[in-house]
């Protein structure tokens, strides 16, 4: 054993996942082995050319604050930012971001190197070295061994991926890529469940061939960003999304392929996302509607390849081309890659810790979408979790786990875990108990301290974060205490639709009217602006806002908080490991079996394992020794 | 020890005792209680005094009195539970003690889940494994069966009348959520006027459910019926009367009875709950004027006033006596009880038969010491009471965690329709309906989770 061959922890795959939880272990101190099947395709974005969206973008808010990079390389790598939902409440506000793809794996490529504990290793894992129930390190497809504390897994789509192209079906993790094989095997073998499960891409179109002159733009935000810490130097030139449709005539040329389909006749039959169809399963869930939006996004300043959101499909090439020609704006367009399906083997998540440690061997975590979830985001936020973990644990610190009522991040990891998948995971708002107060504007507010607690988010840019924070709170003492004169607002009030003042009236009962806004009133009103601290212009939207947003819920946030707090003390009490859920009779059947099975880390988490009653709760809380 | 809520439960046996004990438990079971306790020591309250000790006092809610009660004060860990414990011995009436913890859930208090108490005294170390296993047992089966004894309880369409609109909730919400996760464009899935007048019927449901609560609570433990009249009229003696026994202290000096008695009896098959009270007479006497303050207080209480006049007096002091208690007495039943008929003179009978009475009013001729036409009396108390609101398929809410879930439910309905006249945005609806579906699924044994997503499934399509 050759001390080149040795490392803290070794990361298998450089996708989202795997890079975050390389570069978070490495930040963290450890010596961190990344071994990618080719090195020129480091996190790559092998589907959508785009970072964010709904809940999406409180994740990656959420993992900047931390102090992962997903939300730095996006920033470099934009070409459109949209802050989506801006006309509903904070809590629905999602920055979502077009990214030239070629850039954001250069950028993820650089980030890496730049960190000399990073090691890079170009080569295909088929085995873990496994020692006593211990993962000690891994062997490459030509038996070269590498040791360590620890492994992440992180293996995406690549475990026995088979793609579908119609009746086409070849071997492979990615169109022209190869799929890596002898893992599944050996974690089953182990005691690992895995599974299929099924996703699909849409065709990639030239830009030249596209007639965009009859097509709806959609444009962009300029100066707003991901990154709560990190200013941008460089921005790309900015792009627009274009909006088409399909029609009757798309739809008929595109039924006249679903006798080849291989999600009709057969071939494929695991589990694909309900959320999002393929264009074929649309046209079939949603037989009355003659028409579907697509959008047409940009994949890089230097490419020409636009990716049609909306049309994922696994139908045969021909069949494709011949759709799309009826598609408006599209008469001409030439396909570069056709659409396809992908099936892929993922492990069942409720053999995972929190910390996405298995419970199975020791020192071996899985994160991303080996775990059944979908997204870059989702995988990102796992990978992050695990590289800390990870480090944390050969430490031999306390592990870091974030709870529902903290973060998407530990809804995601908690779903995941406790309930497992039974479809490709996606973070929804919906998913969260506490949404409102899971907002990507105060995604620092929850996490910035804890990132730096445990070392990952250094000591500079937590000082950003405490720069801004006592801001807002000397801004909004100095809200509710400040008051204006009638003549100082009303012209402003009556402007905007909101009745005038007749008495001097506290700043703060202005801004909290529903229809008023506190950058607009400041904007307009240097007096006003002048009787507040000054805020440096580039923080001065988001410390405004943060302001707002705490003033104008108030009401809401609080009765949030403070139904989050009835559930934390839940939380707080361990039950891992301390039950033979099997002998105690006077817990149901199910609940038996169910607890058994996920054996949960905390009471409030066996309260959501599905099937498990409130009255086992109490039978267990009942039990529980102290 | 992790911060739990104080909780609160009646904890002698269901049912009317000498006295019963209602026990709050948690770190601000001491706070709780001084909020409704009152020594009539200037000055004491219950947060300064040593634990193991016995407190003597009033139980007040706002300026009523609701009871005389002894307190017993323990703090943590040597109590039952291990934390800080209040145990508060009132008088045994049902109604006194559903006041009671009422009030204290009103300042704060949670009402306790069945068992516990025990639960919180085994996670602090209070007890050994084998004691709790035996109480979790216990638990696991009282609580299935309470569950369906409150089904049954909740016949006819109540509990599928509940369902109905919580599935049609659901699906609201599940169109609300909808337009949050699935679409950037401001599309509307959910209908906001369909969902305002969905939210309306629930409201609706819901009021008559909290309103019947009351009703149950009649049924249950009786109809109020509270008897005044000026001193010395024969009160007591009616209710003894009544009563059939020897209840009411009855003496021929004016003021015997000091407190409001009470007492329940039932008169062919309809629970009536009496109070007698101290004679409505101006008195110096401090003793006295108490009660007379109490017997006010009770008359905004019952559901039927029966005045008692004493038909030997002079007509102008009865006459007096009736246009005095009519201004007290709005909208219950006002019964006019003529006692020593025996005793009046025809003039006196002609006067009285003369009163021009509303339609809440009526006039009855009795001689109590000789229970003579003590069943006149009877058929017009039955008949006050609209018995015609309590048919069989008639859904009345008794359990006072279904009025509690009903109550929540109903402000989280409140808000989601206030919220939907004044057009906000969905997620904020979304708390709200949520809220609501939590509430009405506790009562119907249903639960949320992932309920919302599922639904969701099956109407959207993916925008971005």
């Amino acid at each position: 054993m050759s001390f080149q061959n040795e490392y803290d922890i070794i990361v298998v795959g450089a996708g989202h996942a795997g890079c975050e939880a390389a570069s978070a272990a490495a930040k963290m101190g450890s010596n961190v082995l990344l071994i990618t099947l080719d090195i020129n395709r480091i996190a790559q974005m092998s589907c959508n050319p785009a970072v964010g969206g709904i809940a999406k973008g409180q994740i990656v808010r959420e993992i900047d604050a931390l102090g992962g990079m997903m939300g730095k390389i996006t920033d470099q790598s934009t070409l459109q930012f949209r802050m989506l939902n801006r006309s509903k409440g904070p809590a629905m506000w999602s920055p979502r971001a077009q990214c030239d793809k070629i850039r954001f794996s250069e950028y993820w490529r650089i980030e890496l190197q730049n960190n000399e504990r990073v090691s890079f290793w170009q080569g295909s894992v088929v085995e873990l070295i496994v020692d006593h129930d211990k993962v000690i390190g891994v062997i490459t497809e030509i038996g070269i061994k590498f040791y360590s504390k620890a492994v992440i897994l992180t293996n995406g789509t690549f475990l026995n991926g088979l793609l579908h192209f119609g009746q086409n079906r070849m071997k492979g993790g990615r169109i022209s890529e190869p799929s890596s094989v002898g893992l599944t095997e050996q974690l089953i073998n182990c005691g690992f469940v895995a599974g299929r499960m099924k996703t699909g891409t849409p065709p990639r179109l030239d830009r030249r061939t596209i007639d965009f002159e009859m097509l709806d733009e959609q444009v962009g935000e300029v100066g707003n960003k991901f990154s709560f810490y990190y200013r941008n130097e460089t921005v790309l030139p900015q792009m627009n999304c274009h909006i088409t449709y399909t029609n009757e005539a798309v739809h008929g040329e595109l039924e006249k392929g679903f006798k080849d389909s291989p999600m009709f006749d057969g071939t494929i039959t695991s589990l694909g996302p309900r959320y999002c169809p393929s264009i074929e399963t649309k046209l079939v869930i949603f037989n009355e509607k003659n028409s579907h939006q697509l959008y047409l996004e940009p994949e890089g300043v230097d490419s020409i390849e636009y990716y049609l959101n909306g049309f994922s499909t696994s139908l045969p090439y021909e069949v494709q081309e011949s759709a799309i020609k009826f598609i408006p704006g599209l008469e001409h367009a030439k396909i570069i890659r056709p659409g396809y399906a992908i099936e892929y083997d993922f492990f069942d998540p409720t053999k995972l810790l929190h910390t996405l440690e298995s419970k199975i061997l020791n020192n071996l975590y899985l994160a991303g979408q080996i775990n059944g979830t979908t997204g870059y985001e989702e995988a990102g936020a796992q990978g992050l979790m695990a590289g800390i973990n990870a480090n944390l644990k050969i430490r031999e610190l306390d592990s870091f786990v974030l709870l529902r009522n903290q973060a998407y991040v530990g809804v995601l990891i908690d779903d995941l875990v406790t309930k497992g998948v039974d479809e490709p995971y996606r973070m929804f708002t919906s998913r969260a108990e506490h949404r409102l107060i899971l907002r990507q504007d105060n995604a620092d507010e929850r996490l910035s301290a804890l990132g730096y607690s445990i070392g990952l988010l250094p000591e500079y840019l937590f000082n950003v974060y405490l720069k801004k924070s006592i801001l807002v709170n000397t801004i909004f003492d100095q809200v509710a205490n400040v008051s204006v004169k009638p003549e100082i607002v009303n012209d402003f009030l009556i402007a905007n639709d909101s009745a005038p003042i007749r008495y001097k009236t506290k700043l703060y009962n202005i801004v909290s009217r529903p229809n008023i806004c506190f950058k607009d009133i400041l904007e307009k009103n240097t007096f006003l602006k002048g009787k507040l601290e000054p805020v440096p212009s580039e923080i001065f939207s988001e410390v405004i806002e943060a302001v707002e947003v705490r003033i104008k819920y108030a009401g809401y946030i609080s009765r949030e908080n403070s139904i989050a707090d009835k559930i934390k003390r839940l939380e707080s009490i361990k039950i891992e490991n301390k039950f033979d859920y099997s002998t105690i009779l006077s817990l149901s059947t199910e609940a038996r079996q169910k607890l058994q099975k996920i054996n949960p880390e905390t009471i409030g988490q066996a309260g959501r394992i599905p099937g498990i009653s409130p009255n086992d709760i109490n039978v267990l809380l009942i039990l529980l020794g102290r | 020890m992790f911060d739990s809520p104080t909780i609160c439960a009646i904890s002698t046996p269901a049912g009317i005792g000498g006295i019963a004990v209602i026990r709050l438990s948690g770190a601000e079971a001491i706070q709780i209680a001084d909020t409704v306790f009152h020594s009539p020591v200037k000055g004491k309250f219950l947060s300064e005094q040593v634990a193991n000790t016995l407190h003597f006092g009033f139980i007040l809610k706002g300026k009523e009195t609701l009871d005389e009660v002894v307190v017993g004060l323990f703090r943590a860990p040597h109590s039952y539970t291990g934390e800080d414990v209040v145990e508060i011995s009132c008088h045994g009436s049902l109604f006194v003690q559903q006041q009671i913890l009422q009030l204290l859930i009103d300042q704060g208090a949670i009402l306790a889940q069945p068992g516990e108490f025990t639960q919180r005294a085994f996670l602090n170390g209070k007890m050994d494994l084998s004691q709790a296993e035996a109480v979790a047992d216990l638990i696991a089966s009282g609580n299935s069966a309470a569950h369906r004894v409150a089904m049954n309880q909740m016949r006819g369409g109540f509990s599928s009348e509940i369902k109905m609109l919580r599935d049609q909730l659901l699906h609201f919400t599940s169109l609300v959520e909808l337009e949050l996760d699935f679409s950037e464009e401001d599309v509307e899935f959910a209908d906001r006027t369909q969902l305002i007048a969905l939210s309306r019927k629930v409201e609706s449901l819901i009021k008559k459910l909290t309103d019947s609560f009351r009703l149950g609570n009649v049924i249950k433990n009786g109809i109020p019926v509270a008897i005044v009249g000026e001193t010395n009229v024969g009160k007591s003696t009616l209710l003894n009367a009544l009563l059939n026994e020897e209840k009411a202290i009855v003496s021929d000096i004016h003021g015997t009875t000091r407190d409001v008695i009470e007492d329940t009896v039932n008169l062919n098959g309809v629970l009536f709950r009496f109070f007698d009270t101290a004679g409505l007479r101006q008195t110096t006497e401090p003793i006295e004027s108490m009660g007379i303050e109490r017997s006010y207080q009770k008359l905004e209480q019952a559901s039927i006033v029966l005045l008692v006049l004493d038909v030997t007096s002079p007509l102008d002091s009865i006459l007096t006596r009736i246009a005095a208690i009519r201004k007290m007495v709005t909208s219950q039943k006002l019964i006019l009880v003529a006692n020593k008929s025996d005793l009046a003179t025809e003039e006196t009978r002609y006067n009285l038969s003369e009163v021009k009475l509303t339609k809440n009013e009526s006039l009855v001729f009795i001689a109590a010491k000789s229970k003579d036409n003590l069943a006149a009396l009877i058929r017009e108390m039955q008949s006050a009471v609209s018995l015609e609101k309590v048919q069989s398929e008639d859904v009345i809410v008794t359990n006072i965690r279904h009025y509690e879930a009903l109550t929540k439910a109903q402000e989280a309905i409140g808000r989601t329709i206030a919220g939907l006249e004044s057009n906000i945005s969905g997620e904020f609806l979304s708390q709200d309906i949520r809220e609501c579906l939590f509430y009405l699924g506790s009562i119907t044994g249903q639960i949320t989770t992932d309920e919302v997503l599922g639904n969701i499934f099956k109407h959207f399509c993916i925008g971005k």
